[in-house]
């Protein structure tokens, strides 16, 4: 039946996208239309005594500037500012609530004038005057300040005991920097304000979390606020928390009661959130046979003086390896910078990253094939939990992986392998990340003409979700792609979770699947109520939507065209919404699993890398649509090629500010940095994890690859860079 | 950003009347630095005279052999004219291997030569900088200066000048012809570029009410043994950390003439007329590259994140040297070094 599903679809929304026909949240003109600049603070930490915003008000089309003291009411608690991804402990920023200073960057004023030039002209104009505070910015510096918090992973054994005692012993610390999202288009909201009801198209992962979040900021009604976000330009996890401009632009659109535009600029979104620095430490104890005994993982990670965020980084190994004994824990340094935010595959991609290249160091002291070692210390069980997968192919990303890398033609030996003026080096690691489901409810309307919509309050951030429910809808409702429209991005669709940490896929279109059953089912009702029907003793459960036609599974030629099954009915349209189930069942771990083969070419006197070839076999259950899906692992190699040779926010702590916050100076790999890139996805029939049998596929392309390369690295040159970025001067001792 | 006033030359004397008149104007080509500058309130002119229009756009051989630029002439037509590509297939490289294709075609002959530092504290309008406020102090000597200067720095300023095209341009020793107010002048591209000292704010010797009109290229070219490398933090699209400029004139494997600068080091493209002389009359091996490298980059200081950009350049030196002296240039589809 499933005849789209898998398919290489291409994207319904690419003639859209490449015609400028989509519109992005900056991109809703309306008349009247208020721009607003945002002036920042030039230092991390303090208040601020005085503000002149004369010089601003004299620029020609300046209408207004709002601070903390001139804005209108805001709440005045924390649960207010608490979205569905604030973190549990801390009191969430505030955008310009009062005179305190919280991180460099901070927003501290909003010109408001007829245009944009005029506001930014004038936002040079506003004169702040602070009061100092010293600050911290430096990870390293405050590490002594880091304070543990609670992590899922319980200790087993003893693992300090099992590290001394083992034959063979690797521990080390690595260390990843600040780094940004930067998603191509720039944060902006547009809020209209209409005579008490608030309209606002906003970049936004998740169009429901911002509704709410205004509503409690602002003290509205849910009815009363509608929340936009149609197409997203990237997000990456940038847009998961309600970012600042959109409480600016509703601040300005409820000050002047007119529409207002807040765009951000490059530079200013290096003062939203962050993928934390992280220092990693790994202790690995094994036994003389290759196999761990012991397992310790430790980070310390950034986040904010006011806020406590944290992911997952020290529990990977609990997923891949069997180790007797374990340890882990998860430590926060505060610093005076905004809270530190998702980033794809936020705390696997820094976590894995040290446990591959740990488990790599590991080889090399067992003397060991690195694939080898994984093998050995593989684990068919969740160990933390001691249960079982739904699914787990990673084996078999292994051999496959392996087999179209050619990793059997590796010489073991670092610097053993070279193509001219260049050492090459062949370096892989594991890959794991979640298959996770959150509830979501999709509305079916089928019409007489055979057309259906689908909607549901989901943002597609670029990675295909119109795509793949159209796909699903077609195959679930019978109907060709053609007559499937998709709505997405608004708040007052059906309730529908940020898009994030790889859920959506799984949770829509298992939404899309029950709704698509109950519109079968109103079906095969108007098919039984015609005359002679022959479907008349048929189930719900006996009969599919295939050809437009509703059939009967057990003999094809019982059959009734839903058009007539509809007109017979008098019923012009259906009408039709449900939710997924999402299991309670805690006796399965639901995880998605890689393994990530990486060749590198080092120039021998001047430590040029080049990332020559990546091949990243996946195994992550149902792949709903080829083509996206293979976009998307490609573009988390790339971005791992990024991780591992380029990416560093890079801060002056004496002034406690991003010293390359554009897209010049902040590296991340452009064309000449990319060569071939394989996708595998590894057959993974599940039929536990949903219904579907669908794992997600957003984040799991990234992890695993930085620790590849890393690892290629090494074996190129015999140098074992940990901290990343991995550059030239950190390859080769230069004097 | 301060607001200014658009105003178009017509000619060279007209743009060289109207600078005159209004001491805050300045000239804009491509703008592809000037309007990021203004962008960042780090350049304020309260007038732009536009100059893309004056017919400076053509690229002519000389009298004496070698090749007149027109100052307008965009980066990427002059890197494809035919007449570099053959004559000067150095200066083809290099500003191959500059900016982005987008960048290249807007940008000029001229404006390359006067764009500004990429220092980020330069940018920065919160710290403290000597070429953008004179006598604030040098954030960059003690601070994140990875990218900042090894050569020739002072203790007001540890910038570089950003330009791969100037690098072979001071290497192939071409001529800037200029227009002012009391007429024209050429200047020696060596002498174009200042060193920091305590005046930093002032990049070049151009005096602020002349206009560049051409650049002229003297007949050698050395289009059979030369090299352009150019070492950066990601295979495109990045400043050079450090870049090598190396043109050699062989008699079977015997130096007679070479020319070596460098790029990403100093407030200038960096050259030393003792490095090249050491090399004439020298057998083209590795042992003749190394002293002229060590000649070369005498005196290198580093400044913490940029230490190793001293040995880099040394080996940078010696590879770039070794690939002119071999006839195979470096590629810039193949980033491959070889």
């Amino acid at each position: 039946m499933a005849s789209y599903i898998g398919s290489a679809t291409s994207r319904i929304d690419g003639r859209a996208k490449v015609t400028g026909e989509a519109r992005y949240a900056g991109e809703f003109n309306v008349p009247g239309l208020v721009h607003g600049y945002v002036v920042e603070s030039a230092i991390p930490k303090g208040r601020v005594v005085g503000i002149d915003t004369s010089g601003a008000l004299e620029v020609d089309g300046v209408i207004d500037v709002l601070t903390h003291r001139n804005r209108p009411p805001m709440a005045d608690n924390d649960d207010a500012y608490k979205d569905e991804v604030a973190t549990e402990k801390g009191s969430p920023y505030r955008p310009l609530y009062d005179d305190r200073i919280l991180f460099g960057g901070q927003p501290l004023a909003l010109v408001l004038a007829e245009d944009w030039e005029s506001a930014r002209v004038a936002a040079s104009r506003v004169r702040i005057e602070y009061q100092k505070e010293p600050h911290v910015t430096d990870l390293h510096a405050q590490r002594d300040t880091a304070f543990a918090i609670n992590t899922p992973e319980k200790p087993r054994g003893d693992a300090a005991k099992a590290f001394a005692s083992a034959a063979v012993r690797h521990a080390a610390e690595y260390f990843i920097p600040t780094e940004h999202h930067n998603p191509m288009e720039l944060f902006a909201s547009t809020a209209i304000w209409d005579d008490g009801r608030l309209t606002v198209y906003d970049k936004t992962q998740g169009v429901q979390n911002v509704q709410q979040y205004l509503c409690g900021v602002f003290k509205m009604k849910p009815d009363a606020v509608r929340v936009m976000s149609p197409y997203m330009g990237g997000g990456f996890g940038a847009g998961l928390r309600p970012q600042y401009q959109v409480v600016l632009a509703v601040l300005g659109a409820r000050a002047l009661k007119r529409p207002v535009r807040v765009m951000l600029t490059r530079a200013q979104m290096y003062a939203l959130g962050y993928r934390p620095a992280t220092i990693e430490r790994l202790a690995l104890g094994a036994n003389s046979g290759g196999t761990l005994d012991a397992m310790t993982h430790e980070a310390i990670a950034v986040t904010s003086q006011f806020e406590e965020f944290a992911r997952n980084d020290v529990g990977w190994g609990n997923l891949l390896y069997k180790s007797p004994n374990a340890k882990f824990e998860h430590k926060l340094v505060k610093l005076d910078v905004p809270t530190s935010c998702d980033m794809r595959a936020p705390g696997a991609a820094t976590g894995v990253y040290a446990l591959e290249c740990a488990m790599d160091e590991l080889a090399v002291a067992l003397k060991t094939d690195p694939v080898q070692l994984r093998l050995q210390c593989y684990s068919d069980r969740n160990q933390g939990e001691d249960i079982p997968y739904t699914s787990k192919q990673l084996r078999e990303c292994y051999r496959q992986g392996a087999a179209a890398f050619g990793w059997d033609k590796r010489k073991a030996e670092p610097r053993s392998m070279r193509d001219g003026s260049e050492l090459v080096g062949w370096g892989m690691a594991s890959g794991v990340w979640e298959a996770l489901q959150m509830p979501a409810t999709v509305r079916i309307v089928l019409t007489a003409n055979g057309h259906a919509e689908v909607a549901t309050a989901a943002s597609d951030i670029g990675t295909g979700t119109y795509t793949i429910m159209a796909q699903v809808a077609a195959d679930m409702l019978g109907l060709p792609i053609d007559n499937i429209s998709v709505k997405l991005g608004d708040s007052t669709l059906p309730q529908c979770p940020l898009e994030g940490g790889s859920w959506i896929a799984s949770s829509v279109c298992n939404a899309i699947a029950n709704t698509a059953r109950a519109v079968r089912g109103d079906l095969l009702k108007l098919a039984k109520g015609m005359k002679d029907s022959p479907l008349a003793d048929a189930s719900v459960d006996e009969v599919a939507l295939m050809d437009g036609k509703i059939v009967s599974k057990r003999d094809a030629s019982r059959a009734v065209p839903i058009a007539s099954a509809m007109h017979s009915g008098n019923a012009e349209r259906i009408t039709r919404e449900e939710a997924n189930k999402v299991a309670e069942d805690k006796s399965h771990a639901r995880n998605v699993h890689s393994a990530v083969f990486a060749e590198v070419k080092v120039d021998e006197e001047l430590g040029v890398i080049r990332v020559t070839r990546v091949v990243n076999a996946v195994a992550a259950g149902r792949i709903l649509n080829l083509k996206t899906a293979h976009s998307q692992v490609m573009g988390g190699v790339v971005w791992g090629i990024g991780m591992a040779l380029h990416e560093e926010t890079l801060f002056d702590h004496r002034f406690g500010r991003v010293m390359n916050a554009n897209i010049a100076e902040y590296h991340v790999p452009v064309n000449a940095d990319v060569h071939d890139i394989e996708v595998i996805f590894v057959e993974e029939p599940d039929e536990i994890v949903n219904p579907l049998g669908i794992k997600g596929l957003g984040e799991i392309g990234i992890v695993g690859v930085a620790a590849a390369i890393a690892n290629a690295v090494y074996h190129a040159t015999g140098k074992r860079v940990r901290d990343l970025p991995i550059t030239l001067d950190k390859v080769v001792q230069f004097n | 950003m301060t607001p200014f006033q658009y105003a178009r030359a017509n000619d060279v004397a007209d743009a060289i009347k109207q600078i005159a008149t209004d001491p805050s104007a300045k000239f804009i080509a491509g703008g592809t630095n000037l309007i990021d500058l203004i962008k960042y309130d780090v350049e304020g002119p309260t007038r732009l005279i536009d100059i893309s229009h004056l017919p400076l756009r053509s690229v002519e051989p000389t009298s004496a052999g070698g090749v007149l630029i027109g100052a307008m002439v965009p980066n990427t037509d002059l890197a494809y004219h035919p007449m570099i590509e053959q004559r000067y297939p150095l200066l083809a490289r290099a500003i191959m291997s500059g900016a982005s294709q987008q960048l290249r075609n807007m940008a000029s002959t001229g404006g390359n030569l006067v764009q500004r530092t990429r220092c980020f504290y330069f940018y920065d309008t919160t710290t403290p900088c000597n070429k953008r406020e004179p006598g604030s102090g040098c954030s960059a000597i003690d601070g994140v200066n990875r990218i900042n200067a090894i050569l020739g720095t002072s203790e007001a300023c540890i910038a570089t000048h950003p330009s791969d095209m100037c690098v072979a341009l001071a290497a192939l020793e071409a001529t800037v012809h200029v227009a002012g107010p009391a007429g024209t002048r050429t200047i020696a591209l060596a002498d174009f570029h200042r060193l920091p000292g305590n005046t930093p704010q002032r990049d070049t010797n151009l005096e602020p009410d002349e206009i560049i009109t051409a650049i002229e290229l003297p007949p050698q070219g050395f289009s059979a043994n030369y090299s352009y490398l150019k070492i950066r933090d990601r295979l495109s699209y990045a400043f050079a950390l450090v870049s090598v400029a190396a043109a050699l004139e062989l008699d079977g494997d015997t130096i007679k003439d070479a020319r070596l600068a460098l790029g990403g080091v100093a407030h200038k493209p960096w050259r030393s007329s003792a490095a090249e002389t050491v090399l004439r009359g020298e057998r083209a091996n590795a042992s003749a590259f190394a002293r002229a490298a060590d000649i070369l980059l005498h005196g290198a200081k580093g400044y913490g994140h940029n230490n190793f950009k001293i040995g880099l350049a040394r080996r940078a030196i010696m590879r770039t040297l070794a690939q002119a002296a071999r006839g195979t240039p470096q590629s810039n589809s193949d980033k491959k070094i070889r």
